[in-house]
């Protein structure tokens, strides 16, 4: 399959405002190609910059130099905007600021109102989608009347009615409470499965990104390592340098191997570890 | 107890009054307003009575509601009626004390104010009683519609409603927040004197309206992101239909109307 994403040595500083000096780059070359279907996690502390690659994925930040690429669209090209935008969805971390009507369903068909679909045809993807992230019987809701995991999901159909090809999710778990996350999370993995949407998951959650094919983490504006979960977590050292967490359970494995246990730094999920655990038991 | 405000009063039912198409209902309330203007006699007024009585009953909302809605006026209504009683020298005079003086006229013209004011509030409140806010908005965009012609920015407007309406519970909810971590610092907002009460709502207010702004931002970037480029050329998932009923209930308010300007006609 072709890459979906295409980064080409992207570089990004914000206007310099007034008299100022130009402020410093904030993303400084960063190279990344994304396969179609493929779950990237991108990882790195507060101003590492991810959340500026992400608006690059769909138009809301312009390259400084460099080129970004979407699905065959460069997002520099002003009048494939919208196209733009339908092929590459944004779900944002705070629920409450992205949902636009005080009715469900309505809110769900947003996009595509926007879009001049017509009414049959958004019924039934706005039925769709609401089934999909398993909301459809709180269609004729207020989302005042929703919890944070719920409006989230509700933000994530109103972004897979445009039926795009790839989902950008800036933090969508930041503000949810851990059932909310995991909600949450159980769609993004669905849509991904099921659809074959390509899926970008912003995070700082170690667990969020065991989940994914493939991390990406970021530090002061570049690309500092891009691998699978599993071989990103096992470098525990260079990770607590970067001030990230690895998961708990690789964590323990590491100590565990420091301590001159026969364990693999490689464990990223908790049937993993326990497995592995159990052996070693059984070996003593 | 921020919360329990409700805004626009709406009452979920299912009666026939909730189920006629909102631009309708509209039209109709205002052709009811007419009504009540238009007559000038007591006649007009006991047939829109009549006709406020009808509605309410097949609205199946309680009386006491409509009772409620009068409440909040009370003190304007008994200032139109004293001014009326005292000001209107026409017919008997009936008492009188130095300049001021009651005649037989301005008790007429008094009473005949409250009722119409009265069935004013009553029949307008049924609109909103039985008609939610962003139905009402959605109706209202599509009757001005035609205004677009002249760059009347009607979506504009009905678009800025609703998201109005749709950040109400969400501010009400930050609000109480606020109020809370504020009160928390020690800031006095239940006690004190009015004075000092007025001077802490500014510490309600900056950070309100500072968190407003950054949700306005945000919101617009969510909008941009789901191709919201203006009203031109937007299908809607919300489809109004107008049935027969809704033509039924408008030719009865066209009856009444045309009834009380011609009873009002016959006995004048």
């Amino acid at each position: 399959m072709g890459n979906i994403i295409e980064i080409n040595d992207l570089h990004f500083r914000y206007e310099p405002t007034g008299e100022e000096e130009a402020p410093p780059e904030v993303l400084k070359g960063i190279d990344l190609s994304i396969k179609e279907g493929e779950f990237v996690a991108v990882l790195g502390h507060n101003g590492s910059g991810k959340s500026t690659l992400a608006k690059h994925l769909n138009a809301i930040l312009l390259p400084t130099t460099g080129s970004v690429i979407v699905d065959g669209i460069d997002t520099a090209d002003e009048e494939k905007l919208f196209e733009l935008r339908q092929r590459a969805g944004m779900v944002f971390q705070n629920p409450d600021n992205q949902i636009v009507s005080s009715i469900v369903e309505e809110d769900v068909a947003f996009a595509l109102e926007n879009l001049g679909v017509p009414y049959e045809e958004m019924r039934r993807r706005v039925d769709e989608s609401l089934k999909a992230v398993k909301m459809y019987k709180y269609r004729l809701h207020s989302p005042a009347q929703l919890s944070g995991g719920q409006k989230q999901r509700v933000a994530i159909a109103g972004i897979i009615a445009m039926q795009p090809k790839c989902i950008i999710l800036d933090e969508p778990t930041a503000m949810l409470d851990p059932s909310g996350r995991k909600e949450v999370m159980a769609t993004i993995k669905r849509m991904n499965r099921e659809q074959g949407i390509t899926v970008v998951l912003i995070t700082h959650y170690m667990d969020e990104a065991a989940q994914s094919d493939r991390v990406v983490v970021m530090d002061s504006g570049k690309i500092v390592m891009d691998d699978k979960p599993e071989k990103v977590f096992s470098q525990v050292d260079l990770m607590k340098k970067l001030r990230l967490d690895v998961p708990q359970v690789t964590e323990l494995a590491w100590e565990l191997k420091k301590a001159g246990y026969d364990i693999s730094p490689e464990i990223i999920s908790e049937d993993e570890c326990v497995e592995a655990i159990i052996r070693l038991m059984s070996e003593e | 107890m921020l919360r329990d405000i409700t805004i626009g009063q709406y009452f979920p039912g299912n009666s026939i009054i909730h189920r006629l198409d909102p631009r309708f209902k509209i039209v109709i309330t205002v052709l009811y307003i007419v009504m009540l203007f238009a007559g000038g006699t007591y006649i007009a007024l006991a047939m829109g009575a009549v006709y406020t009585v009808i509605a309410i009953a097949l609205s199946r909302i309680k009386p006491k509601m409509f009772v409620k809605s009068i409440k909040p006026i009370m003190p304007f209504l008994v200032i139109t009626a004293v001014i009326n009683l005292l000001l209107i020298s026409s017919g008997e005079v009936l008492w009188q004390w130095k300049f001021l003086k009651i005649t037989s006229g301005g008790i007429n013209t008094s009473v005949f104010m409250i009722i119409r004011i009265v069935l004013l509030i009553a029949g307008t409140s049924l609109l909103t009683y039985t008609t939610s806010p962003i139905t009402l908005t959605d109706a209202i965009e599509r009757l001005l519609s035609p205004l677009k012609k002249l760059k009347f920015p009607v979506h504009e407007l009905a678009m800025m409603m609703s998201i109005a309406l749709r950040f109400i519970p969400t501010l009400i909810e930050e609000t109480d927040k606020i109020m809370s971590a504020q009160k928390a610092r020690g800031a006095e907002i239940d006690t004190g004197s009015f004075m000092t009460r007025a001077r802490n709502l500014v510490s309600i207010l900056v950070p309100l309206f500072i968190s407003s702004f950054r949700r306005a931002d945000e919101l617009a970037t969510a909008m941009e992101c789901r191709c919201y480029n203006g009203g031109a050329g937007r299908t809607r998932l919300r489809q109004l239909k107008s049935s027969v009923r809704d033509y039924i209930a408008l030719f009865v308010t066209i009856a009444f109307l045309a009834g009380a300007i011609i009873l009002s006609k016959i006995f004048a």
